[in-house]
């Protein structure tokens, strides 16, 4: 019995793999959409700025808005040894 | 005054029209005036379901037009007392619907019914968007699929964003209807329960349809699966129908059917 739930425990279902998907992405469209229509752009425009003094990609910079669109927080992640191209 | 439902999901073939020709047949079936109206414009089929469609002569969008009267296009249902359909338009032209045009039916409708049953088109486009704007309550139709739960979601967004009821500060009274459920596949760790969906969804639960043989006899019989009282869908549709009107049922069919003894030993049909 415990040798048989020990292999039946290796093996996630395809169900549960489909959960785990599901509500990692739900979460995330829900967060996009109560954001507001405005943010892309914004992201786009913050990081021209940030991409003229330092050598980041999109998915360096996170723009976040809280739920009432009272808190902006932006997250830069930088590379290793941030050079300036200036 | 008419409430307004709404049965919507996003993706498309998972069972609204099913469903809404199901519960349309429901409420009359307790006494409820009741009103079908297929907004699937181009593509209707809720006239073939319900087994009208050679008595069609008008339809929504020439209602719309005022090309016919609400009394010339309402189509009385032959089976059930009190239940009508209003079929949707065959016309390919997208803007065939317009807000005011829809509004002006279902507020005249509004006055001869008790229930008004909108079969929504698939997408979360315009012509979905069009179908639950006036809506006082919504059926999220889902099947236990990763693809038809996403779309759910993205359902729920455009009820709490893009309804009237959401434009004037107010929210849609949501529910969710899964259908197409097979307890073995679920039992088996190959399809997600009905736990899994509510958790992702988090949506107050009407009912859970089994996947039924019943549903495509049904249809080729162009009669509402409630109408086939012994079968495990029209039994199902019937329970969620009552919990809709404030009744609890305890949720039937969610576990794989055990054969009893006899049945087993005779090979007798359960
Ligand atoms: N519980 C069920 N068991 C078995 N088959 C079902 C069930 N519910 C629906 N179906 C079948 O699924 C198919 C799609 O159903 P239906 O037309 O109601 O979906 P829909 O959401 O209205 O589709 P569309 O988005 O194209 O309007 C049909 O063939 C129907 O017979
Ligand atoms: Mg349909």
């Amino acid at each position: 019995m415990s040798i048989l739930s020990y292999f039946r425990a290796k093996k996630q279902s395809s169900a549960s793999v489909a959960k785990e998907r599901l509500q990692v992405l739900v979460a995330y469209e829900r967060n996009q959409r109560n954001q507001p229509d405005y943010l892309p752009q914004m992201q786009q425009e913050i990081l021209a700025v940030i991409a003229k003094y330092v050598d980041v990609s999109v998915d360096d910079v996170q723009v976040n808005l809280d739920e009432n669109c009272s808190i902006l927080e932006l997250n830069v992640t930088l590379p290793e040894a941030s050079k300036s191209r200036a | 005054m008419a409430e307004i439902i709404v049965v919507t999901s996003g993706k498309g073939g998972v069972g609204k029209t099913t469903s809404s020709a199901a519960i349309g047949t429901g409420l009359a079936l307790r006494g409820h005036k009741t009103v079908l109206v297929d907004f699937d414009v181009g593509l209707r089929n809720l006239d073939l379901i319900m087994g009208c469609e050679r008595r069609v002569v008008f339809d929504l969008v020439n209602v719309i037009n005022q090309e016919a009267t609400l009394n010339q296009a309402l189509i009385k249902d032959k089976r059930t007392e009190g239940l009508f359909i209003l079929p949707a338009s065959q016309t390919r032209d997208k803007d065939a619907l317009t807000v005011e045009g829809v509004e002006r039916v279902l507020n005249e409708l509004s006055e001869m019914f008790d229930y008004i049953v909108c079969d929504s088109p698939a997408g979360i486009e315009k012509g979905a968007q069009l179908a639950l704007y006036f809506a006082d309550t919504a059926i999220v139709v889902t099947n236990p699929e990763v693809s038809s739960v996403r779309d759910s979601d993205r359902i729920l967004g455009v009820l709490q964003s893009k309804s009237r009821k959401a434009e004037q500060g107010g929210s849609i009274r949501e529910h969710l209807l899964l259908t197409r459920y097979n307890p073995a596949r679920v039992q088996a760790g190959e399809m997600l329960s009905v736990e899994d969906v509510q958790d992702i969804l988090a949506i107050p639960l009407l009912g859970v349809i089994p996947e039924s043989e019943a549903v495509l006899k049904a249809s080729n019989q162009g009669q509402p699966v409630v109408l086939d009282q012994q079968s495990d869908a029209g039994q199902a549709y019937l329970d969620a129908i009552a919990r809709f009107l404030g009744e609890e049922r305890e949720h039937r069919f969610l576990e794989v059917q055990r054969k009893g003894l006899l049945s087993r030993v005779f090979g007798r049909k359960g």
